[in-house]
C-alpha cells in the first residue's frame, strides 16, 4: 500500500472516531430534506427531477464543507502532530492528498446517504436517471472544489475557526461570483474582459446546468481546476508556514 | 554519521541557528544544552527535514536532508518536542499507522510492533485512546513511534520534560540501553541529564555552538572541580584557612561562616588533596569533615550561556 493510501486511510477512519461524523451526516440529510421540501417546492412543481435538490448545494456546502476541511491542517498545526507527520518519509503531496482524498469520500459518503430522495422521484414519477447521476458528480466536484479552498485555508493557520471563517468566505465569493454584488464592485475600473472573466469563476454559473443535469466539459473541467489549483496554494502554504 | 556543514535558519532577518558545523558518528549520543530559544529545536528541525534551512547544509548516513530528504527520514526516528500524535487514535493503531507508513507490510507490522513493545512497556494501555494517557504514557508513545522502524538515528527532543522522576529514569535507560551503532541525539536543558546518559555535550547559546565535549571533560572546567573543603573540631578555621592558603598547590582558599574551608587548586590533576591530607597529619587536626568537589555542569552551563535569550 502507497504512502497516499496509508494517510487516506487513517484520516477517513479519524472521521468516525467521534460522533462528529455522525451529526455532520444527519445535518446534512436534514437540511437538503428540509431545503428541498420545503423551500424548493419538490411536490409543488409536479416534476419528476432533483432540480430543487441540487439548486441548495452551493448554499449548503458554503457551511458544511468548511466544517469537515477546517481541522484537515489546523488540528494538526495546533497539536505539533505536523511535525511527526511532516518528518515521515513521505512527500507533502502524499500527505496532502491523503488528507484531501479522506475528506472528499467522507463528503462523497455523506452525498449518497441522501439516495433516499432519488427514491421518491423514482417512485413518484420517471426521472431521467442519468442526469440524476450527473448531477450527483456535479455535486460532488463542487464539494471537492469547496474542500480543496478549505484545505488550503486550514493549512493557514492553527485555530479551526479561523480556518472556518477564512473557508466559507473565500467559498462565498465563488459562489457570488457572477452575482451583481461581486460584479458591481468590480464594474467601471476594471477591464470588461476581466469582469467576464470574474463572472466566468462563479460556482453557481458552473453548477446551474449540473443541476439540471446536464454535465458539460467545462463545468467539469472548472471544478477540477479548482481543485488542482487550490491543492496547489495548500501546499505553498505549507511550506511558507512550516516556521511558524 | 551525521555531517553538519554551515547549518542557518533565520526568521524574520534574526538568525536563529548561525553557521552551525558539527559531525556525529555512530555510538554517540550527543546531548544538545541550551537556555530556552538558543536553537535547540530549530536545529532538531532542520536535522529531521521539517524546516528548510537558510543555507547550509546536512547529511544523515549519507543523505542530504534537502536534496535527498526522504531517504535521510527514513534513517531518522523522531519525538518532536511535546511528544505530539494524533490523540483520537488507540495506541495500537497509532502505532500500526506509523509502522505502515515506514513500510512495513502485512506481519511484519505486528512484528514491528512487538519489537518495540519489548523496550518501551505500552501493553497495558495498547487499545486506549492516546487522548486518555497519563503525560508518562504519552511520551513513552511518542519514542515507541519514533523507534519502530529500529532506526540508525535517533533525534530526541526534550524526551524526559514533564516526566516525574522515575519516568524519568526509565527513559533515559532505555536510551543508555540502545545499541551502540546507533546515533542519539537528545535535547535537553537538564544537566543532570547529559551527564547521565550523554557521551557527548553540546552547549549552544543564541544559535552557536559555545562547547563541545565530553561531559566530564566540561565538568572538569567548573571553577570548583577538585576543590577540597574541610572541617576542623576545636580550631579557629581561620586558623586553617591560613595554612592552606601556604600550600604551593593553593590558589584561593574560601571561607563559609559555619566554619568550612575550602580550598581551590592552581591546575587540575594537581596533587592538592594529598597535600592537604598530609596537612591535617602534620597538624594532628580532628577532621569533621573532607571533601573533595567534582565540577558540575550547572556552573559550566552558566558561565557559556550568561545574558544568553531568556
Amino acid at each position: 500500500m502507497s504512502h497516499l493510501a496509508v494517510i487516506f486511510k487513517r484520516e477517513f477512519a479519524s472521521y468516525f472516531v467521534t460522533p462528529v461524523a455522525y451529526v455532520f451526516i444527519l445535518v446534512f440529510l436534514v437540511l437538503s430534506s428540509a431545503f428541498t421540501f420545503y423551500l424548493g417546492q419538490f411536490y409543488e412543481r409536479g416534476q419528476a427531477d432533483l432540480q430543487p435538490f441540487f439548486n441548495f448545494h452551493p448554499w449548503l456546502y458554503l457551511f458544511l464543507v468548511p466544517a469537515v476541511s477546517m481541522r484537515l491542517w489546523s488540528e494538526e498545526r495546533k497539536s505539533g502532530s505536523i511535525e511527526l507527520l511532516l518528518t515521515l518519509p513521505i512527500t507533502l503531496w502524499e500527505a496532502i492528498l491523503g488528507k484531501f482524498l479522506a475528506a472528499w469520500a467522507f463528503g462523497g459518503l455523506a452525498l449518497i446517504g441522501t439516495f433516499p430522495i432519488w427514491l421518491t422521484v423514482a417512485y413518484l414519477g420517471e426521472p431521467d436517471n442519468g442526469a440524476i447521476m450527473g448531477s450527483y458528480v456535479g455535486s460532488w466536484l463542487m464539494a471537492g472544489a469547496f474542500l480543496a479552498i478549505g484545505c488550503c485555508m486550514s493549512a493557514l493557520t492553527k485555530s479551526q475557526i479561523i480556518a472556518f471563517i477564512l473557508s466559507g468566505t473565500t467559498c462565498l465569493l465563488f459562489v457570488l461570483a457572477g452575482f451583481p454584488l461581486v460584479l458591481n464592485f468590480f464594474e467601471g475600473w476594471v477591464p470588461v474582459m476581466m469582469l467576464d472573466l470574474i463572472a466566468g469563476l462563479s460556482v453557481i454559473a458552473h453548477f446551474t446546468s449540473i443541476s439540471k443535469g446536464v454535465l458539460a466539459l467545462t463545468d467539469l473541467i472548472y471544478f477540477v481546476s479548482m481543485i488542482i489549483l487550490w491543492l496547489f496554494f495548500t501546499r505553498l502554504m505549507l511550506i511558507i508556514k512550516s516556521a511558524d | 554519521m551525521i555531517q553538519v556543514n554551515q547549518l542557518t535558519k533565520q526568521f524574520g532577518g534574526a538568525a536563529v541557528v548561525k553557521d552551525l558545523s558539527f559531525e556525529v558518528a555512530a555510538g554517540a549520543v550527543l546531548g544538545f544544552l541550551g537556555p530556552n530559544g538558543a536553537g535547540k529545536s530549530t536545529t532538531m528541525k532542520m536535522l529531521t527535514g521539517f524546516l528548510a534551512p537558510s543555507s547550509g547544509s546536512a547529511k544523515i548516513n549519507g543523505f542530504d536532508i534537502q536534496s535527498e530528504r526522504q531517504a535521510a527520514q527514513a534513517e531518522i526516528g523522531y519525538l518532536p518536542e511535546g511528544a505530539p500524535c494524533y490523540e483520537e487514535m488507540t495506541v495500537y493503531r497509532f502505532l500500526h499507522f506509523i509502522a505502515e507508513i515506514r513500510g512495513f507490510r502485512g506481519r511484519e507490522i505486528a512484528h514491528s510492533i512487538d519489537r518495540v513493545l519489548e523496550r518501551v512497556s505500552l501493553n497495558a494501555v495498547l487499545d486506549q485512546r492516546i487522548e486518555t494517557l497519563s503525560k508518562g504514557f504519552k511520551r513513552r508513545v511518542g519514542l515507541a513511534q519514533a523507534l519502530i522502524h529500529d532506526p540508525r538515528v535517533l533525534i530526541l527532543d526534550e524526551p524526559t520534560d514533564g516526566l516525574d522522576p522515575n519516568q524519568k529514569h526509565q527513559v533515559r535507560e532505555m536510551i543508555r540501553s540502545l545499541s551502540d551503532e546507533k546515533i542519539v541525539i537528545i535535547s535537553t536543558h537538564i544537566l543532570e541529564e547529559v551527564s547521565a546518559v550523554c557521551s557527548r555535550a553540546m552547549i549552544i547559546n543564541k544559535g552557536e555552538i559555545v562547547m563541545d565535549n565530553t561531559p566530564e571533560a566540561l565538568a572538569e572546567l567548573a571553577p570548583e572541580h577538585e576543590s577540597v573543603s574541610l572541617m576542623i573540631q576545636d580550631l579557629d578555621p581561620q586558623e586553617v584557612a591560613s595554612a592552606l592558603s601556604l600550600l604551593p598547590e593553593s590558589d584561593r582558599v574560601v571561607l563559609d561562616p559555619d566554619g568550612r574551608v575550602t580550598v581551590f587548586p592552581k591546575s587540575i590533576g594537581s596533587p592538592l588533596l594529598g597535600a592537604v591530607q598530609s596537612l591535617v597529619a602534620a597538624h594532628e587536626w580532628r577532621v569533621v569533615s573532607m571533601v573533595q568537589h567534582r565540577g558540575q555542569l550547572d556552573a559550566v552551563f552558566r558561565a557559556a550561556t550568561e545574558g544568553g535569550a531568556g
